[in-house]
């Protein structure tokens, strides 16, 4: 068995609205060729086995693992596809490498969401076909029924929502990856148009395409190829009920029992003293408050207050999407956890630029998979 | 540090149907319902639940692992669904090893679910769009098509007869009749009805294809010392192999399966087997075509390029043969739900190695068996060896 894995190599072709230029083979292509190049391995010699995250209605393409191999130099080679977010493909690197067979894993994961035509037709086509979609529920709608009872349990405001909007699409202006950085009033977003009552419009995160690969290494091996390996302290991931009808539907239990699993491996008990940095989910504004009380860095409904105090902002308490989150970067599909994990690496590294945080040791990374699911993951990195 | 060892100790399958009234979900549960009766174990003994199905397409539903997940068990625990194609049936138990043998889990449940029934009036018709949308879409490819094009260059490559081929089926369907589970089970079928069935595609005849099923199958994995706690008879993951090759298969040597080469070296390495066709007791290689069972004994280095029908015709292949080649009676015979088909084959070498498979019981206590899937564009082998 090998204890120790680190993520040693990461590429990233940056994100944007639109990508006509480039196909999502292209795309992965880039952002593999850069992951190589950073860790120092040749896929087709030093990469043990692929890893990819996809999911077929967002291909477009039944069975897609079937055109996953080639971009990342894994043709007749050992890869397999997850059906599931980024960091569970990171997750499933990390065991792989664990086993003590696998000595280098690379991990891949795209949108290319504005390819899909009819994106929310194909979001709803995930609730259950018998007892939800007779009901005709937009997606949109599912969320904001879920923001309100979350409002409603936890006395929250729709002012603390938009905190987050105006917080995470201010620290995507530093971030050169992100295409919706703006510089918001909380005004802007409570006075924009309602999406479902009471999400507004701006609460919600737009698409992005995008690629982004990482490789991964044994302890020995990482530290071979570098001197600033990322170390993964814990991987967590959990699935509550995917049933509507019998769902706690104000808080987000799997991020709870993911973050308990990692922070287990990762001997953690107290995440605010532990953790410097987060990255969690928010491709809806309230997700990010949540997820936050979720994963114990705060007493239920606390999130939205510490928000608004400007506890979260970087360079306070606890920098919370300080990439600009998916409401920055945009909703990256399959590749969100990826893009959470991405900015934790870089921050853990140094390499943030000018939205560098100080001294930060110990990160976290947590994604959800979107309505209808009640399924995430949370990975722990330290530098 | 050495390995963690994984052992399978308990395991449950559905009768495979063409029309299943079950959901998916309840076919899931019935499956990880009779597997965790068979090993005296509980949900609450679970760390984590790794799934396994074919395309979205034949449900209709987007997410579909995270919809199908609590009828697996995975309400509040960790939960992944892993995805090689027709490989994934093979490929769920290397999840389910990996997930245990990181140290990460002690005891994980392994679910594979199909229901191809629920795509009216077949399941075919979801085919199209697993091939490229620019370059082979608009030809309308099928499946029967496309391996009629690959039945029929291995017959030509080798210069083997349909009556070569056509052994397979017979001697498929025949050990089926003895699965309480199959589809298609037949102890009198003949030579001569597998060659007088209806032409599909030629070389394809209906009898030398497997059939369009419903059903699940589902494996309890366990650490070592999980496992000797549960049962006496633990039977052990001794090696994992799996390669995808490229997409562009129309560039591909289609007369032997390299890829299936690769992902069985990849799992005689691991499990320390230098001399597959002296070492392995059993074997289940992937029949959802009878020549294809052919092709992967030959990928899987079991016997020469052009010659795994002599396995056949010399009887070796016989469940009382050196090799006993699925005895479970395979896809051909007990049915073809995709994911769950590959499963069914973990749980026929556990059964078998465990000396429980009733009538299909292979004679002389075989030690180690393989099993085999394959999948995607003719493009990925993979291969679990297990031994008591």
């Amino acid at each position: 068995m090998h204890d120790r894995v680190a993520i040693v190599g990461i590429g990233c072709t940056g994100y944007r609205s639109i990508s006509p230029g480039q196909s999502y083979k292209e795309m992965i292509y880039e952002a593999a060729v850069r992951a190589y190049a950073d860790a120092g391995v040749d896929p087709r010699s030093d990469v043990d086995s692929f890893v990819t995250v996809a999911e077929d209605f967002h291909e477009g393409t039944s069975i897609f693992d079937e055109y996953t191999p080639d971009q990342i130099g894994g043709a007749l080679k050992s890869v397999h596809t997850i059906t599931g977010d980024g960091l569970h493909g990171l997750a499933t690197a990390y065991m792989m490498i664990r086993t003590g067979q696998f000595e280098v894993v690379a991990v891949e994961g795209h949108s290319k969401s504005s390819n899909i035509k009819t994106l929310s037709e194909i979001t709803a086509y995930a609730q259950d076909p018998v007892l939800n979609r007779p009901l005709k529920l937009n997606t949109h709608f599912i969320a904001g029924l879920e923001m309100n009872r979350y409002l409603f349990e936890t006395a929250a405001t729709r002012e603390q929502c938009a905190a987050v909007v105006v917080k995470n699409r201010f620290n995507a202006l530093s971030n050169p990856f992100a295409p919706y950085g703006a510089d918001l009033s909380l005004e802007d977003i409570l006075s924009g148009p309602m999406l479902s009552w009471p999400l507004g419009t701006h609460e919600a995160a737009e698409h992005a395409d995008g690629a982004i690969v990482m490789v991964l290494a044994s302890g020995d091996k990482a530290e071979a190829l570098t001197d600033r390996p990322i170390w993964i302290l814990g991987a967590g991931w959990n699935n509550d009920s995917p049933s509507l009808e019998n769902r706690d539907w104000a808080h987000a239990i799997y991020a709870e029992e993911a973050g308990r699993m990692a922070y287990r491996q990762a001997g953690i008990n107290n995440p605010l003293e532990a953790i410097d940095i987060a990255e969690v989910d928010d491709t809806y504004a309230y997700k990010e408050l949540q997820a936050l009380e979720a994963l114990g860095f705060c007493a239920e409904g606390e999130a939205g207050s510490l928000t608004i105090e400007g506890f979260t902002t970087p360079g306070s308490g606890l920098p919370v999407n300080v990439s600009g989150g998916s409401l920055g970067m945009g909703n990256l599909l399959d590749a969100n956890g990826l893009a959470r994990a991405l900015e934790i690496v870089l921050q853990l590294r140094g390499e943030a630029g000018s939205r560098q945080v100080e001294d930060v040791n110990i990160g976290l990374a947590q994604s959800w998979r979107g309505v209808p699911t009640n399924s995430g993951a949370v990975l722990i990195l330290s530098n | 540090m050495g390995m963690r060892k994984v052992a399978v100790v308990g395991a449950g399958m559905t009768k495979f149907v063409r029309r299943a009234l079950e959901t998916p979900k309840e076919l899931s549960w019935e499956a990880t319902h009779m597997a965790l009766q068979s090993c005296e174990m509980t949900m609450d003994d679970i760390d984590g639940v790794c799934f396994g199905t074919a395309p979205d397409a034949f449900d209709g539903i987007h997410l579909n692992g995270e919809y199908a997940s609590d009828g697996a068990g995975a309400w509040r625990k960790p939960f992944m669904r892993s995805y090689v194609g027709g490989g994934t049936g093979v490929f769920v138990p290397i999840q389910g090893w990996y997930h245990v043998a990181s140290g990460l889990f002690d005891v994980v449940l392994v679910v594979a679910e199909e229901k191809m029934s629920s795509y009216y009036p077949h399941a075919q018709a979801a085919f199209l769009t697993i091939f490229d949308h620019t370059t082979e879409r608009p030809l309308k490819p099928n499946l029967l098509w496309i391996f009629a094009m690959e039945m029929n260059r291995y017959m030509t490559t080798y210069d083997l007869s349909k009556a070569d081929i056509a052994q397979v089926s017979v001697l498929h369907k025949r050990n089926a009749a003895d699965h309480p589970c199959a589809l298609l089970g037949d102890a009198n079928i003949t030579l001569d009805d597998v060659l007088n069935s209806e032409t599909l595609a030629w070389p394809v005849q209906r009898y030398d294809v497997s059939p369009v099923s419903d059903g699940a199958v589902a494996l309890v994995l366990a650490a070592e010392h999980v496992a000797k706690r549960i049962t006496d008879k633990p039977v052990w993951i001794e090696g994992v192999g799996w390669q995808l090759d490229t997409s562009y298969w129309t560039n591909r040597d289609l007369a032997y399966p390299r890829y299936v080469e690769y992902a069985a070296r990849m799992a005689y390495d691991m499990a320390g087997i230098t001399e597959p066709r002296k070492q392995i007791n059993i074997a289940e290689p992937y029949d959802p075509f009878d020549y294809k069972a052919l092709h992967h004994l030959e990928g899987l280095q079991l016997a020469d390029r052009g010659k795994a029908c002599e396995l056949y015709s010399d009887g070796t292949a016989s469940r009382t043969g050196n090799m006993p080649v699925c005895p479970s009676g395979g896809l051909l015979g007990v049915g073809n739900p995709i994911a769950a088909a590959g499963l069914m084959k973990i749980a026929e070498l556990f059964w078998q190695l465990r000396g429980e498979a009733g009538a299909r019981q292979v004679p002389g206590s075989p030690r180690r068996g393989l099993a085999q899937a394959w999948g995607d564009l003719m493009q990925v082998g993979t291969v679990v060896i297990m031994g008591r």
